[in-house]
């Protein structure tokens, strides 16, 4: 019986042990890509890399100025075409929704989310770039946007939720319309939370790669027009990465240190937001 | 669609009363807002109407057989998905043998061990892990985990495990085990960070009458609180396959690009989304096109199959939760 109750505790102690283990290797990955990044990216950024255009391949030195004006444009595409979407529609399904459609709504917002980002880079090429025969970054944008649409929808309904009925009821009751309800009192008191989910939106669609690789394509200059092939900052990347080129690896580790640091800081961003919004309702 | 916006819209009583309620501008904001939602729901029947119609040529061509066949071969246009959905679901596996044990494990100890700032930092730490973008994955993976496996990894597993088919051949270093190894890695966040909440989520009694039973903390963990929290721990998993599943840069820049079948986990592959990555803006000719369309469909309803599954345990974790709390 003692044995039996030493091997027990023996047991305990390596299994509790044994998940802390798990959870150290876990964590340790984040360092080691942050690490790794810090270390070659770093070697390689330089002023050239945010000012000049990218080399032909084989020659040393350029930059990826092209490309990070290319990011932001997509990406400015992709907001003024998802967020009235989002916006709207998270309204729809917190302040006036019924039953039926929300529900569709709702299920197939979780449907799109879900949705491998290369298959709505075909899509997006299905319903841009056949009809408009060319690459173009508004097929770029097309394709982030619906990768933004219910990232946007669920947050904005949510936070929409959370806020107390009370405060609708006060409006109604001083003889506010709903709408005015919703716009003037409901939604300010949610800002936090939509600001949030527009940033984290932002940041999950600043890396994509998939859906761009037949939509936006990609383009070593400058883009004139936006129903050109435009360059980003992650296809860029992907290019640099598979080319046989040293300086192009230098050029893709610069690059990638650039995108991640953009993409962490609008991570943390959010949450600072947001633990900044609840503390302040509380307080 | 029309019979939902009759609802919205009621047809007014007299033409005054319409006025009074447009200045009111209720329903118009109704109107507007449901045009919105709807439009999700129309966007995404779209994308599946679009995907069926642009893969018409290849259904007609190969029909079922398109699914069961392993030639790939564009010039002979001959396709056949065999090698793609092998490629895909092998290196989910295998992402997943890693990533579950070691994800689990570290959400066991975060929700029932870890002094709450220590685990809320964890959890912060690992969160962050799911938002960095696949291509650095890939980008990493490429320069860092493939020379490794290269030089040291796939020669130890030959030498120790060479015996099984599944470690013969020689170390290319890219291939199945490369993706297999970085897919781990892109899914043991959603694992942690879903499991976590669900462990949380159990009612303080439990752990209480175990620990009054006088059972260890590991096996109160183990028998009593993991079994608890199960659906929720297995949603985590299915949602982190769905990703695996569709999972394209990161797998693309490091697989290899072999449309073949083979056992040896050290060969080089393919899988859907990658080959759809390798080859869409190359591909000439309708068929070749739309065979790749037609891949494409079959990953959307994977996935969404797979999803639906995730979604569906999570809510009955978190219902069940609720209503015990």
């Amino acid at each position: 019986m003692i044995e039996r109750n030493a091997r027990r505790k023996l047991v305990n102690k390596a299994m509790l042990a044994l998940t802390a283990v798990c959870t150290v290797l876990t964590v340790a990955v984040l360092f080691l890509i942050l690490g790794f990044l810090v270390w070659n990216g770093g070697r390689s950024l330089d002023w050239n890399f945010f000012t000049r255009l990218p080399m032909p391949a084989g020659e040393s030195g350029g930059g990826m100025a092209n490309a990070i004006l290319g990011s932001g444009i997509t990406i400015l595409i992709a907001v003024l075409i998802g967020v009235p979407i989002g916006f709207a529609g998270g309204i729809y399904l917190a302040e006036f929704g019924g039953t039926t459609l929300p529900f569709l709504v709702r299920y197939t917002a979780d449907l799109l989310n879900g949705v491998p980002s290369i298959v709505i880079g075909i899509f997006a090429w299905t319903i841009v770039v056949v009809p408009m025969h060319r690459f173009s970054a508004w097929a770029g944008g097309f394709a982030l946007s619906m990768m933004m649409v219910p990232i946007g929808l669920r947050s904005t309904e949510q936070f929409l939720r959370a806020v107390p009925n009370s405060l609708r009821e006060g409006a109604l009751a001083l003889g506010a319309s709903k709408t005015r309800t919703v716009l003037t009192v409901v939604v300010p008191a949610a800002k936090q939370g939509i600001l949030t989910g527009l940033i984290l939106g932002v940041a999950r669609i600043a890396g994509e790669t998939a859906p761009l690789l037949f939509t936006s394509l990609n383009n070593q200059f400058w883009s004139q027009k936006l129903n050109e092939p435009i360059a980003t900052l992650p296809l860029m990347i992907y290019t640099h990465a598979i080319s046989p080129y040293e300086d192009w690896h230098r050029q893709a580790w610069a690059a990638g240190l650039v995108l991640l640091a953009l993409v962490l800081v609008a991570n943390i961003a959010a949450r600072w937001i947001l633990a900044r919004g609840v503390s302040a309702q509380r307080g | 669609m029309a019979g939902i916006a009759v609802i919205a819209a009621p047809p007014p009583s007299t033409p005054r009363d319409f006025l009074r309620r447009l200045k009111s501008g209720d329903q118009i904001a109704h109107l507007v807002t449901l045009i919105f939602a709807a439009s999700v729901f129309l966007v995404t029947l779209l994308l599946v109407y679009e995907l069926w119609i642009h893969s018409g040529a290849s259904r007609a061509k190969f029909g079922l057989g398109f699914l069961f066949s392993s030639t790939w071969d564009p010039i002979a246009e001959k396709f056949g998905a065999l090698p793609f959905i092998y490629g895909t679901v092998l290196t989910s596996f295998l992402a997943l043998l890693i990533s579950v044990p070691l994800g689990v494990g570290a959400a066991i100890f975060l929700a029932e061990l870890a002094p709450a700032r220590l685990s809320n930092a964890c959890t912060f730490l690992v969160e962050l892990l799911a938002a960095v973008p696949s291509v650095i994955f890939g980008l990493l993976a490429m320069f860092t985990l493939v020379p490794l496996l290269r030089e040291y990894g796939e020669p130890f597993l030959k030498n120790t495990l060479g015996f099984l088919p599944l470690f013969q051949g020689p170390a290319y270093g890219v291939g199945y085990l490369a993706a297999g190894l970085i897919l781990a890695i892109m899914t043991f966040p959603f694992i942690i960070s879903i499991s976590r909440e669900a462990l949380l989520a159990v009612p303080r009694e439990q752990r209480e009458a175990a620990l009054a039973l006088g059972a260890t903390k590991w096996e109160s963990t183990w028998q009593v609180v993991v079994p608890h929290a199960r659906l929720g721990i297995i949603g985590s998993i299915f949602l982190a396959l769905a990703r695996a599943l569709g999972e394209t840069m990161a797998v693309t820049m490091v697989i290899g690009n072999d449309p073949g079948i083979h056992a040896s986990l050290l060969s080089p592959g393919y899988t859907i989304a990658a080959v759809i990555a390798n080859e869409f803006t190359e591909a000439n000719g309708d068929v070749y096109q739309s065979a790749l369309v037609e891949l494409g469909l079959v990953l959307f309803f994977l996935t969404m199959i797979i999803n639906a599954a995730a979604r569906l345990l999570i809510l009955l974790t978190t219902r069940k939760g609720a209503k015990q709390a």
